[in-house]
């Protein structure tokens, strides 16, 4: 491993790994900026493309087409000559273009004239009874213990929740012999109901929407347990999962298993932009703030700092590769090293695929919107894990006078934990707003300080 | 592999790239895969519960795998509160969970009275 | 047309402990308070009860935060009871740990001129290195030594915060948020109070909005020319209690995160954090207690306090606006007790404490005078 660089000077800094920041990152070195990529993890490929570089063959033909095509971008990225930071923990990017990261337990800083953010999205929370016990995760995080790690659960598992990850990660277990107990599906009549008014712009997106349709046919191939419009999900057990409570056709219904897996789609990870004061916007079709950009990414208010990917609004990989694409062009425009006209050139078959892209969405959006009551729980559900502040607990505060988040977080501790709100703040906002009666537009979000990332205060202090 | 693990190895213990690292958890010594985060180690050698959470110790384990829930933190080499889904194992670590807020001092209240 | 006895403008600490009082004292009070992103120096405070070396240049404000932190006990009892809420209140006396003999030998000759000034019930102890390592272990080799008081304690602030609310609230008190005040008017005895797109009107008017009370005053015969101060300080997570007193510059609250502090910055309205004063902060942290280097930090941030040109507080009630009055410091914390027990009665129509004669707002209007911070 390199020395820590402290003070060094790049063009370009990314902070991500994944498609946005991988293709950021090669746009821009084509172009011959400077750039250095920063990543918490060792190897390149954010989440969707995790550990892409080192996955067997085996694991390949397990998680399927999607995710060995980003193999293509990890190998454009490696040899782009961008220098790559691994194990790199941002804990601060500053308005004036510096970044404070950690890396093999030393602080290091760097400084670039232009940043782009592509930190990607997470998984939504999903506030029900019992969700904080042990052998309760999300899809996701399954997803990634398959990729990296090879490691499936041991007896048959319970999938529950809505949205194409978790279909795909049956379809990926159903591929490994992993047996699925059940498909507990949040999904109901009125959502498709809703969703087909979109189906003719999905239907533009038809490879997609057809990869979609083999997915589901395969899974009920499978004979996959499925249990649709389910209600009432509550996770049973007392010091950890024993197995699932819900509602389907009318039924009261429980599924004994040790691992349940929960996923109701995945939102930008904001934390980044937030503590940069950019503004955001509360989109109530993806039920998500996303940062105020420009065409290009660039934040508004902000002009040497960029979004690109999930991060901006969840597009998928491919939205994601093409935005960060499109922002290293920008960066190389403005860096001096292309005109605007080749800028504009080049962009202009990268928008047109990203608007093909992006098609599916609306639909998607619709067809998989998570459910009031596994968005905004009951009272006695835990909002708050880090710091255990249940829902009742804010409604509470919110008829004490708080009007938004961080009253809440005075009032409560809500949000003060490690975690800095990224698995309650969505939540949290929403609830208020449901308990105020107004928007979440409204309500506004938590003030995001750094670090955004933990460092100790020996680290910190050797900043100084 | 211990036989109570929530989650094991898709290809079986015997692949061939695979070489087990020795690393400590808890005073008890664990064969894991090498190359994988301490999280998926410690949930593949049959750990199910990483830490009690610090308001009301309950048991916690990893939620997210991708270090934004914070409910993986373990002591590793005598650094408490490490997010382990972050850190890849290494042979002879020394892991320990913790119990509710963690001790500056191991484990003893420094009474200033 | 919203009517009340009275009006509070400013729903954080000092807003809260007066709306109580009042409350208490049999008057319908409507708090109005801005929005979720106000400054709110309320939300960003060490949370000490502390007296020492409060005052230096004026005995008046030492006995004041005497009485405060003497009455405390008394305030949370009166909260625990009313509202289930413990605001933990500890006071052990605190330790102001000196870095050099130099500070030493200063504070030394404040505290004791303040003894002289207050009286020999105002306590205090000089410890050295070795005195102090006796009471509190874990201070580092650089620490030269502290000065002890057994007057001082600290508190939980935001459950204080959220018991005086929820107090205030079962004494009938009205909390409105998103009122932020546009316009105060007055006639025939009554004011009237634009805000939140709404008008309220009472015989009495309090403003307790910190920085907002540099405009607000002049509009209610008032002058309260107070400017932030910005103090910076890291939060670490929490850690098993290893801390029993609490510090100038470092506490062990009871949820057993550590407080590491703070800064003094002219920078006008501004919250944000710098990455140096941070490093810097948690440097001295360190020095007086080596153990925190490993601490993890899970938060930094950045308040304004509520500065008058000579740190003491404001109290006055206007002449030509008779019912308003202005009620403004930087210590809300401690003084808390006050401002529910002493402040509110007077507001309600009590006796004017003697005890506040020297801290009327028109104090700096005297151009003679050059003030510098007291603290």
């Amino acid at each position: 491993m390199s020395e820590i660089n402290t003070g060094d000077r790049y063009d370009l800094a990314v902070v991500g790994a994944g498609p946005a920041g991988m293709s950021a990152a090669v746009t821009a070195r084509a172009r011959g900026l400077s750039v250095v990529l920063l990543d918490e993890q060792e190897a390149v490929g954010g989440q969707i493309y995790r550990n892409i570089t080192r996955a067997s063959h085996r694991a390949l033909d397990v998680l399927g087409p999607d995710y060995a095509s980003g193999a293509r971008i990890a190998d454009s990225f490696q040899s782009s000559g961008a220098v790559h930071l691994t194990g790199a923990s941002v804990w601060q990017v500053g308005r004036d273009g510096t970044i404070n990261y950690l890396r093999g337990g030393k602080v290091g800083s760097l400084h670039a004239t232009q940043i782009v953010l592509a930190s990607g999205a997470m998984e939504r929370p999903f506030p029900i009874p019992g969700w904080t016990l042990p052998g309760v995760l999300g899809a996701g995080a399954a997803q990634i213990l398959l990729k990296s790690a090879d490691l499936a659960p041991s007896e048959p598992v319970v999938l529950a929740g809505c949205g194409p990850l978790l279909y795909l990660l049956g379809w990926q277990y159903l591929r490994a012999g992993v047996p699925i107990k059940a498909l507990i599906d949040t999904t109901d009549t009125t959502d498709y109901v809703r969703a087909a008014g979109h189906l003719v712009e999905a239907l533009a997106a038809w490879p997609t929407l057809k990869k979609g349709l083999k997915l589901m046919s395969a899974l009920k191939k499978g004979k996959v347990p499925f249990y649709r419009g389910a209600t009432n999900l509550a996770i049973q057990g007392t010091d950890a999962a024993t197995g699932i409570r819900f509602t389907a056709g009318g039924k009261d219904m429980h599924v004994d298993s040790k691992v349940i897996l929960l996923h109701q789609g995945v939102v930008p990870n904001t934390q980044f932009t937030w503590s940069l004061r950019a503004r955001h916007t509360w989109n109530d079709v993806q039920l998500c703030w996303t940062p105020e950009v420009d065409a290009w990414g660039k934040l508004e208010g902000l002009p040497n700092i960029y979004v690109a990917g999930d991060g901006m609004g969840i597009g998928g990989a491919l939205a994601a590769a093409l935005q960060g694409q499109l922002s290293g062009l920008e960066v190389a425009a403005v860096a001096g090293k292309i005109d605007a006209g080749a800028r504009d050139s080049a962009a202009a078959p990268l928008r047109a695929e990203l608007t093909k892209q992006l098609r599916i969405r609306p639909f998607l959006d619709v067809l998989y919107r998570p459910k009031d009551a596994n968005r905004m729980p009951a009272d006695a559900v835990t909002v708050c894990r880090c710091e255990e502040v249940t829902a009742g607990d804010i409604r509470g505060y919110v008829a004490l006078g708080c009007s938004g988040p961080n009253q809440t977080k005075s009032f409560g501790r809500c949000g003060m934990g490690p975690c800095q709100g990224r698995l309650c703040g969505l939540t949290v906002t929403e609830v208020i707003a449901q308990a105020r009666g107004v928007s979440p537009s409204e309500v506004g979000y938590y003030r995001i300080r750094p670090p955004i990332k933990p460092v100790t205060l020996g680290e910190l202090a050797n900043e100084a | 592999m211990a036989t109570n693990s929530l989650f094991r190895p898709l290809s079986g213990p015997s692949t061939a790239s695979a070489r087990p690292v020795e690393i400590e958890f808890d005073g008890r010594f664990l064969q894991v895969q090498e190359g994988v985060s301490v999280a998926a180690a410690l949930l593949s050698a049959g750990v199910s519960r990483f830490r009690t959470s610090v308001v009301s110790e309950t048991p916690r384990a990893p939620y997210c795998m991708m270090g934004v829930c914070f409910e993986c933190l373990v002591e590793i080499d005598g650094q408490a509160s490490r997010q382990s889904c972050l850190v890849t194992v290494r042979e002879g670590m020394k892991i320990n969970t913790q119990r509710g807020p963690r001790a500056l001092i191991d484990g003893t209240e420094a009474g200033n009275e | 047309m919203n009517t009340s006895d009275l009006l509070v403008i400013g729903g954080g600490l000092v807003g809260a402990s007066v709306a109580l009082g009042a409350a208490r004292s049999g008057l319908a009070v409507t708090v109005l308070d801005e929005d979720d992103v106000a400054f709110r120096a309320s939300r960003g405070n060490f949370g000490l009860v502390w007296v020492q070396s409060k005052g230096f240049t004026l005995p008046d404000y030492a006995r004041w935060s005497l009485a405060s932190a003497q009455s405390w006990p008394e305030l949370s009892a009166y909260l625990k009871e009313r509202t289930g809420i413990d605001v933990e209140l500890k006071q052990p006396g605190g330790l102001h740990l000196c870095l050099s003999q130099e500070e030493m030998d200063t504070r030394k000759e404040r505290l004791q001129w303040l003894q002289d000034e207050v009286g020999p019930h105002y306590q205090f102890e000089m410890l050295d290195y070795d005195e102090l390592r006796k009471r509190v272990p874990l201070v580092g080799p650089d620490v030269v030594g502290a000065t002890y008081t057994p007057m001082d304690g600290h508190t939980n602030p935001l459950k204080l915060f959220r018991a005086l609310y929820d107090a205030a609230a079962k004494e009938g008190v009205q909390f409105k948020t998103g009122c932020g005040t546009e316009d105060i008017s007055y006639a025939n005895g009554i004011f009237t109070v634009k805000a939140g797109g709404k008008l309220w009107q009472a015989p009495k008017l309090v403003l307790a909005a910190g920085l907002g009370n540099n405009k607000l005053a002049p509009k209610v015969g008032l002058f309260a020319p107070v400017e932030p101060n910005r103090g910076e300080v890291l939060i670490s997570e929490r850690l098993r209690p290893m801390l029993g007193y609490p510090t100038n510059f470092v506490r062990q609250t009871d949820e057993g995160t550590v407080q590491i502090g703070d800064s003094h910055e002219d920078v006008g309205f501004d919250d944000g954090t710098i990455t140096s004063v941070l490093g810097g902060i948690a440097k001295r942290g360190i020095k007086c207690f080596p153990i925190l280097a490993n601490a993890n930090l899970v938060r930094a941030w950045a308040a304004l306090r509520v500065m008058s040109p000579d740190g003491y507080p404001i109290y006055q009630a206007s002449e030509s606006h008779p019912g308003a009055f202005v009620v403004t410091c930087h210590s809300g914390v401690t003084l808390a007790a006050n401002h529910v027990m002493r402040i509110a009665p007077w507001i309600a129509g009590g006796a004017y404490p003697d005890a506040i004669r020297e801290f009327k707002g028109d104090r700096f209007l005297n151009k003679d005078l050059v003030f510098t911070n007291g603290h």
